[in-house]
């Protein structure tokens, strides 16, 4: 409602009460930094600042030289503040049509500096950190390391007090949510609420920093900024295998892995001199941005594309800088240009990387008992090998038999004329004769062909399919789609109508990732295609299992069911052949060239050549070579179960442009190699062209301003709920001024030059003084400090969306405590993914553990994330986030209340409490408040439940079947000891208790 | 300071004061939190009492606002502008030469890359409908019945070609994920009539004919926004909202006896610790309480007249784009401010003679029946609605079908404050380029804002450090095709 339409009164009782902060006085001393630079980057920079292009009357307000020059250029003072307090909309600045106007204050602070001599200072964040001195203020009882020195400095300036310490329930709550992510149990709570020791509280902190759930607690984080999610973003929004970079980022947490040494594995691990498995995996994090697949995709919008989304997180997530602003102009706030935006750019063109199309499996990543299997079929397959390749000179008279029958290569292959033809789609085929089949009018988008031909042939060994080029099929063919393309995905034949088993498959040509072996291994989202071969004919042969004694009618099937419309083969002839071993035929090139020359005439090469290709084709040889095959499926079948993950591969580097105004298609901007920005200072040492590596180490070496203050400015906010400066993903001129700067750089360097120890400063922080004070609301800080930013008292605040799932399973007694694995499903409403395309999907609920896993190992579809996380603000990662918004809305209350995980778990905590809280339901109501509060409920309180209790037992009594219904709740069996209505009536009070504010709140 | 955290503030005092001519349902629930009140006050009635509602940040608005409300009818996939909109008989008399170069050199292309260009005729003739005598495809003689009322803007331009990143385009502005839709920023702005009901509502269907894109819900997203102003997806089949069915074995007065005492619970909380969120989580669980009836009320099309559903061509909530565009009309009634139907299915990169058909026959007739049916509610003054896709087609053939294009495709308007039984703006004789008054995605983008009410450069969003806005930096009004 428009304020305009309250009633006058209440206007004026809003305007009475509301905290409008008071404007501070103008300091005595003005520092520019943090008083002038935030009202000229607001104000002035857009068109006085860094951007040449926008530059107005060739007065620039950023550098100490332009302000110098203003101040040299004004005759007194009052004409260099003429313009700032002008009545004339010509003459003010900043002018009218901006939006933007001053403050009194704001001017009164500028004339104040002005007077005082228009001091400047380069900006904060990019001036190297240097150890501040502690302040020597103290306060016994809330002072316990330098942390709250700086806070405490800060209060007394402005004459308040910190708050006393939080109860011992309320810090082990806080610190269980903060450190794990996970509530307390009773029993947790019990012991240090009655621990007497003076280290209770550091030892609790020990306990939980060593727990598993710490990793997972602070990986939750992070993978928000790195935008971790397990399918590829864009459009059909495919899976993609990352998880095993998120186990990866949980041990390395667990591991307190020094962040320098974290920072350079996930940027350039492949890069590390002999990089382990893990280095590698870490890697995965220049593979986690959004990808297409999407038909008509070109390939150099999306090679743009991820370069600057790669500059963008960089940014982010180490910088701390809005690059993404100088993609297409150069920055209007921050000393940054295109060019170094597409330097950083530059730093990443070595990651190799398909810019359309689906993303490769990626690098297995076996488990132990994996690793062993291995190592014991590579073993068997180099014994195999040697058998195969022993010297055996009776082999030699054999195989110039072969050599003779081979004349070149070339098969009798007998042309299967179609006697009959089907499609199941809206295609149509015509025979063309000499058995060639054509595709006409229409194209559909999936298509199987039927094809049944007589072959009066015995013992058929193979058959061919070709797929032949055709002027009039788009791209000349031999496919259907717009690019000439086809995949092929399925082919079988059943002869007399029995299924022919078809194994050894060859083809002329297979496009990278398509191979013809894809063609018969049963599976509708693989296929044989031919891509780029286009306007040429191409054939595949597929070997029989056994040879077809009499292969009479036969019936071959061609599918096209992939997820690419229109790939059909567009025009094809089908043939048979006797032949023996008939796939090997399509013999590799050096082969035929080595038979084309006269015995007597071969090089030792051409010979060797050839004896080792007749080897793959000997008789006496076939037990070896079975042994071998099978040695081979077995591999590519642990191989195959193996866990994947998308890692970098560093290869030639693209060419980097600058872009003008971002335009991929124009190529006029100059080619640029990898650098920092200039800014930052010197950026990395390297002979030659800088790589990632070279990025890596600089960003974490003491000559980058940035990283350690972004990194213990986001730390902050995990145990303040607000960073020192607010805007986490800027320290630029645009961000905010920290609340304690001087904290902020001492906690900077003391992570730096203590080797980047992450559990060290979490522990700095969460034994600080200021962290361990209560956080109930004091009227004097409400309209002083409405925001908490001082620190007189700690904050509360609802927790994170994983974490809410978390504690009801955790209070429920639901959770499974797993570290890692696989992405896991638990129930999500059915049709949710309605809008998917390519293929179309549904989600299938998990079962068993895998329902009760922490939310971060939910699955994460960028395009449609699960509705009870999005409801709780989970980001959709398809952008760094560094500040999830933390909103109040009626979807978490739809979701608390009907999603069935928290129905379930409120039926868990009803059963559990029915058995173990006593008989009494005040007994009982005290167990379910201290499994979800850690506290016994008030007397107020206990009145509510109760009388919910009595209604419902009563209205379960009487309705056995709604009883029933409520209790079945999920996949949990329901207990048959237990009297259903009863159960169902402690199920309501259990909701009611999973659905308190106090529950899903940090306290 | 921060508007939401003010509105926060003013709901906190909203509901101590609340008595204020707002009935006894907001009299219980501002009891709750009223530690003075709590013991006296009996329980909260169900579904009587009134929310706090956003204001917007929009207030008073920047200039005379025209209309309430937007009703986006989003054809997804990419109409082709030369099977509906946009007449060009010289392509016709051009169909099987190839494209002149001119034309397409130099130019982005998605999948007739590398490809010989060809021309493709119009598959269909147009005709002259009403007084306006506008040119529109033969196929859609209903849209052509209330030709007076609308605007068709034949020189549209966007600058994504593939579907995912036009649609992103399209709602938002820029192809960047994580900005916030349209809906978003209008809701943000300007708040919502609604009382029970989300101020953002997406609603989808699907086409017969197999050319579908998928669809991102991060085309209703709120982006940088709170998320309180995301789109709200009413689905046709399964709960319209998410979890908005009460679990098994739950009945509404069982259901309400565990909201009562989460309120009651939260208030005791927060007479404890006077924190504004738990007022608000008080309010949003009676809101969440009130969608469950109101939800379903709006689904129940039983009580529209026969006539009404046989103008749209529906006999319910099915799903269709039919019922959907009834469903539109009903929550337009019910105050929310914005309505965006999305219809899947005109991806035709092939067979588009046959294909077009089948969407003029899913399309045609309820986009002009709610129309009518907002004109002859009177409504149709305070709506605005949109009929158009991420992009258009090419005149070239692919096939017998066309490709992505963006430099020149066409949409409809119509309602308050546009001028009816105009076309405005023209591209080329070949319908490649718009050529004529061109409107860029951001110009419909501020065209819009400004019959709400609201100065498309005025309404911002601080966001890494900058002001974000719809329209980004760009963005001019349309004045030609304001009444």
């Amino acid at each position: 409602m428009p304020l305009g339409r309250l009633s006058p009164l209440l206007c004026v009782l809003v305007a009475a009460v509301a905290p409008a902060r008071a404007e501070l006085p103008v300091p005595e001393k003005i520092e520019f930094n943090r008083d002038v630079r935030p009202i000229l980057s607001e104000n002035c920079f857009a068109c006085h600042g860094f951007d040449a292009a926008q530059r107005k009357a060739e007065l620039r307000l950023d550098t100490k030289e332009g302000v110098a020059a203003a101040v040299r250029g004004a005759k007194t003072q009052d004409d260099l503040l003429k313009r700032i307090r002008s009545g004339d909309p010509d003459e003010l600045m900043p002018p009218p049509e901006s939006g933007k106007s001053l403050t009194e204050r704001q001017k009164a602070v500028l004339a104040r500096w002005v007077e005082q001599g228009a001091q400047w200072q380069g900006h904060w964040s990019y001036l190297k950190p240097t150890r501040p001195a502690v302040p020597e203020v103290d306060q016994p009882g809330f002072v316990r390391n330098p942390i709250d020195k700086f806070v405490l400095a800060r209060l007394k300036e402005l004459n308040l007090q910190p708050s006393p310490e939080a109860d011992r329930v309320t810090l082990i709550r806080r610190l269980s949510f903060d450190l794990t992510g996970l509530p307390p149990t009773p029993a947790e709570a019990k012991a240090f609420v009655e621990d007497q020791s003076p280290e209770a509280y550091e030892k609790l902190v020990d306990k939980l920093l060593a727990s598993p759930a710490y990793g997972e607690r602070m990986a939750a984080y992070w993978l928000d900024l790195v935008r971790y999610a397990d399918t590829i973003g864009y459009h059909s929004d495919n899976p993609m295998n990352a998880w095993p970079y998120r186990d990866y980022v949980i041990k390395a947490f667990n591991s307190n892995k020094p962040f320098d040494r974290f920072t350079v594995e996930q940027i350039a691990g492949d890069l590390l001199p002999d990089a382990a498995v893990e280095q590698k995996v870490a890697s995965a994090y220049n593979r986690l941005l959004q990808t297409t697949e999407e038909g008509g995709a070109q390939p150099k919008e999306y090679a743009a594309k991820y370069a600057a989304d790669r500059v963008r997180n960089l940014g982010s997530v180490w910088l701390g800088q809005t690059m993404g602003c100088c993609e297409c102009h150069d920055h209007k706030f921050d000393p940054f240009t295109t060019k170094e935006f597409y330097q950083l750019a530059a730093f990443f063109a070595d990651v190799q990387e398909a810019p359309v199309g689906r993303r490769e499996p990626g690098m297995p990543v076996p488990d132990e008992s994996q690793q062993g299997e291995l190592k014991k079929i590579d073993d068997a397959i180099a014994s195999a090998k040697e058998r195969l390749n022993a010297p055996a000179p009776e082999l030699a008279a054999k195989q110039a038999e072969w050599e003779k029958n081979v004349s070149g290569g070339d098969v009798a292959w007998t042309t299967l004329k179609p006697e009959s033809y089907s499609v199941r789609g809206e295609s149509k085929l015509r025979d063309d004769g000499d058995g060639v089949l054509r595709s006409v009018y229409k194209v559909a988008a999936k298509e199987t062909y039927t094809i049944t031909a007589k072959a009066d042939l015995k013992n058929v060994t193979g058959f061919r399919v070709e797929a032949l080029n055709d002027p009039e099929l788009p791209a000349g063919g031999p496919g259907t789609a717009p690019n000439g393309n086809f995949v092929l995905t399925n082919f079988s034949v059943s002869a007399g109508g029995k299924p022919v088993k078809l194994n050894n498959s060859s083809a002329d040509y297979e496009q990278n990732g398509h191979p013809v072996a894809y063609a018969i291994d049963g599976k509708n989202d693989t296929g044989w295609a031919v891509q780029p071969q286009f306007g040429k004919p191409h054939f595949a042969v597929f070997e029989t299992d056994k040879p077809v004694e009499s292969a009479g009618a036969v019936t071959l099937v061609l599918e096209f069911q992939s997820q690419y419309p229109q790939h059909n083969i567009g025009k094809l002839r089908l043939s048979a052949t006797t032949a023996p071993s008939p796939s090997r035929l399509a013999l590799p090139p050096a082969v035929k060239e080595a038979l084309a020359v006269a015995p007597d005439k071969r090089t030792d090469a051409q010979k060797n050549e050839l004896a080792a290709y007749y080897r793959t084709l000997a008789p006496e040889l076939q037990p070896v070579r079975d042994e071998l095959a099978a040695l081979e499926k077995k591999k590519s079948a642990l191989m195959e179960a193996m866990p994947k993950v998308l890692v970098t591969t560093s290869g030639p580097p693209r060419e980097i442009r600058v872009l003008p105004r971002g335009n991929w298609l124009d190529e006029t901007g100059p080619v640029v190699q990898p650098g920092v920005p200039a800014v930052l200072g010197a950026g990395p040492v390297a002979d030659g062209r800088q790589n990632r590596l070279d990025l890596a180490k600089w960003l974490v070496s003491p000559e980058n301003p940035l990283t350690a203050r972004v990194t213990v400015n986001r730390f902050w906010k995990q145990f303040f709920g607000t960073g020192v400066s607010k805007s986490l993903e800027d320290l630029g001129s645009q961000g905010e001024w920290p609340t304690h700067l001087d904290l902020l750089d001492w906690l900077a360097v003391e992570f730096r030059d203590g080797g980047w120890d992450v559990k060290k400063t979490v522990r700095l922080i969460v034994t600080s003084g200021t962290y361990r004070q209560a956080s109930m609301p004091r009227p004097e800080l409400k309209d002083r400090d409405p925001y908490n930013r001082l620190l007189a008292r700690q904050s509360r605040y609802r927790l994170d969306a994983e974490q809410v799932r978390d504690n009801a399973l955790a209070v429920s007694g639901l959770l499974v405590n797993k570290v890692g694995g696989r992405s896991v499903f638990p129930y999500q409403p059915p049709g949710y993914w309605f809008a998917l395309n390519f293929p179309v999907r549904e989600w299938q609920n998990d079962t068993g553990e895998n329902l009760y896993r922490r939310g971060l190992y939910t699955h994460w579809q960028r395009s449609f994330l699960h509705p009870s996380l999005l409801a709780f603000d989970a980001p959709s990662r398809e952008e760094c986030t560094v500040d999830r918004p933390r909103s109040n809305v009626p979807q978490q209350a739809l979701a608390l209340l009907n999603d069935p995980t928290y129905v379930e778990a409120a039926r868990a905590l009803a059963e559990r409490t029915i058995r173990e809280g006593g008989a009494a339901p005040a007994d009982r109501l005290n167990y379910a408040f201290e499994r979800a509060l850690n506290r016994k409920p008030k007397d107020e309180e206990v009145k509510v439940l109760t009388a919910l209790l009595e209604k419902h037992s009563s209205r379960y009594g009487k309705d056995a079947e709604a009883a029933k219904k409520l209790i079945a709740a999920g996949a949990k069996p329901v207990p048959t000891d237990l009297n259903p209505s009863e159960l169902a009536a402690w199920t309501s009070v259990a909701r009611v208790i999973l659905n308190l504010h106090e529950t899903i709140t940090r306290p | 300071m921060d508007p939401l955290y003010q509105h926060q503030l003013r709901l906190t005092r909203r509901a101590l004061f609340g008595s204020a001519g707002r009935g006894l349902g907001a009299l219980a629930l501002s009891s709750l939190l009223s530690p003075s009140l709590l013991k006296a006050a009996p329980s909260p009635s169900p579904g009587a009492s009134k929310l706090e509602k956003w204001p917007g940040v929009i207030n008073p608005p920047h200039v005379r606002p025209r209309i309430k409300r937007v009703i986006f009818l989003c054809m997804a996939g990419g109409p082709s502008h030369l099977e509906t909109l946009d007449y060009k008989p010289r392509l016709a008399e051009m169909h099987g030469k190839p494209m002149p170069e001119s034309f397409t050199k130099g130019q982005p292309i998605a999948q007739l890359q590398g490809q010989k260009l060809t021309c493709f005729r119009p598959q269909f003739g147009f005709k002259k409908f009403g007084r306006s005598g506008a040119e529109i495809c033969e196929l859609f003689p209903h849209v052509g019945s209330v030709s007076d009322d609308i605007c068709v803007i034949r020189s549209m331009r966007t600058e994504a070609i593939n579907h995912d990143p036009a649609h992103t385009f399209m709602n938002t502005g820029t192809t960047i994920s994580g900005r916030p839709s349209m809906g978003s920023w209008v809701t943000y702005g300007l708040g919502s009539d609604a009382d029970d009901l989300p101020g953002f509502v997406v609603l989808t269907s699907a086409g017969r004919g197999g050319q579908m894109q998928p669809i991102a819900s991060r085309q209703w997203s709120a982006g940088f926004l709170p998320s309180r102003f995301q789109g709200v997806h009413l689905r046709g089949q399964g709960d319209p909202v998410l979890y908005l069915s009460r679990p098994g074995g739950v009945d509404e007065s069982g259901q309400r006896d565990v909201v009562d005492a989460v309120q009651k619970l939260n208030a005791i909380h927060n007479n404890a610790i006077e924190d504004p969120e738990i007022a608000t989580r008080i309010s949003q669980y009676e809101m969440a309480f009130l969608m469950q009836s109101s939800v379903p009320e709006l689904m129940d099309m039983r009580n529209e007249p026969r006539h009404v559903l046989d103008m749209y061509g529906t006999k319910g909530a099915d799903g269709s784009f039919a019922a959907n565009c009834l469903l539109a009309r009903r929550l337009a009634e019910r105050g929310v401010r914005f309505i965006q139907l999305y219809h899947r299915d005109w991806d035709h990169h092939g067979n588009i003679a046959n294909d077009i058909r089948l969407k003029a026959e899913e399309v045609d007739k309820p986009a002009a029946a709610l129309v009518t049916d907002l004109k002859n509610r009177g409504m149709l003054d305070e709506t605005l609605v949109i009929w158009g896709g991420e992009f258009g087609r090419t005149p070239m053939a692919q096939g017998n079908g066309r490709d992505h294009h963006i430099k020149g495709f066409s949409i409809w308007l119509a309602g308050g404050g546009i001028r009816g039984g105009i076309t405005h703006g023209a591209t080329d004789e070949l319908g490649y380029n718009a050529v004529d008054d061109v409107v860029h995605v951001h110009d419909l983008h501020a065209t819009m804002l400004h019959l709400l009410g609201v100065d498309h450069k005025k309404l911002t969003y601080k966001f890494q450090g900058r002001d974000f806005r719809l329209t980004d930096v760009h963005g001019q009004l349309v004045k030609k095709i304001l009444a």
